[in-house]
């Protein structure tokens, strides 16, 4: 008998490992990116199997809602060559496909000893919302690195902007420690020199 | 009935097709960066599996973090292909050999 747990978990992690498939073999890297879109959303699905609602949102909010948009704006944005990029893709298969079976049989053979055949906790936690229970540990035990993580992405946002930003050649910004640092007497020069007796008289005449 | 070695094999798979999706797309930065971000998806998945069959919640604040560093990297790893791109024209990563490694 199978419950519907149980098939919602192959229909989930079915779609997941397809979309991941056809994650490494598009030939159109935002192919590539709309099938990471769906690998994320159905991840989301799977975390929420597993009782974890906070993160599951924060999977699609944070992912599917910013981070992959920006893959598809710098994917989108790039003009590039996408024969001369899969170059050497059948020639890897082999060697790629042979390693990679060999991982999973090893991971697969780990994973079916008794020791990670365990059955779910009897949780305690049930009455108390999960992103509640996040929130009092993060706050709490895990507060450091909390603090250190939004450290870390104030340096990206910093980094980012700081590798991205170029100086337009034809702007006519001013330099204003430059401006500052000016001293008088770069900028005013006094001349000393006999007044024009011509000058003086039309000007007065000009101005009667 | 689902046990965690389910969820555990689903990871495997995941991180095995990323790795294998590295060694193809080895000439296309953009994609190896998001096979790395499928990769870090199948650890997260683990980390949840384990969180929740052992009623531990350190796994999902482990995740937490781990979501966080990934989206810092990969704001970085794109800030530093749109500037590879500008400089080459190109993301082939056969052409970057100007630190001549």
């Amino acid at each position: 008998m199978i419950e519907f747990k149980d098939f919602v978990f192959y229909a989930l992690s079915f779609v997941l490992v397809a979309s991941g498939l056809s994650v490494i073999t598009s030939r159109n890297p935002v192919t590539a990116a709309l099938s990471l879109v769906l690998a994320f959303f159905n991840a989301a699905g799977i975390w929420l199997l597993l009782q974890a609602e906070f993160l599951a949102i924060v999977l699609v909010l944070v992912y599917v809602g910013a981070v992959m948009v920006l893959f598809l704006f710098v994917v989108m944005m790039l003009d590039i060559n996408l024969d001369k990029l899969r170059e050497g893709f059948w020639d890897y298969l082999p060697m790629a496909g042979f390693i990679g079976l060999l991982m999973m049989v090893e991971m697969v053979l780990v994973f079916k000893t008794k020791e990670f055949n365990l059955s779910p906790v009897d949780d305690s936690l049930k009455s108390i919302s999960n992103t509640e229970v996040i929130g009092n540990t993060l706050y709490s035990t895990y507060v450091l690195p909390f603090e250190l993580a939004s450290v870390v992405l104030l340096i990206a946002i910093v980094s980012a902007i700081a590798l991205t930003l170029r100086d337009r050649k034809d702007s006519k910004k001013i330099n204003s420690s430059d401006q500052i640092n000016i001293k008088r007497q770069d900028r005013v020069r006094l001349v000393a020199m006999k007044s024009e007796e011509k000058y003086v008289k039309s000007k007065t005449k000009d101005r009667k | 009935m689902i046990g965690l070695s389910h969820y555990l094999i689903l990871a495997a798979i995941l991180f095995t097709i990323s790795v294998v999706g590295i060694f193809l797309n080895r000439k296309n930065i953009i994609i190896l960066l998001m096979s790395i971000e499928l990769m870090l998806l199948a650890v997260n998945i683990n980390f949840i599996a384990f969180s929740y069959y052992l009623n531990d919640i350190a796994g999902q604040i482990f995740v937490f973090f781990i979501l966080t560093i990934a989206a810092a990297e990969s704001a970085i790893g794109l800030a530093i292909i749109v500037l590879i791109f500008r400089n080459t024209r190109s993301i082939n990563v056969d052409d970057l050999n100007r630190l001549s490694g």
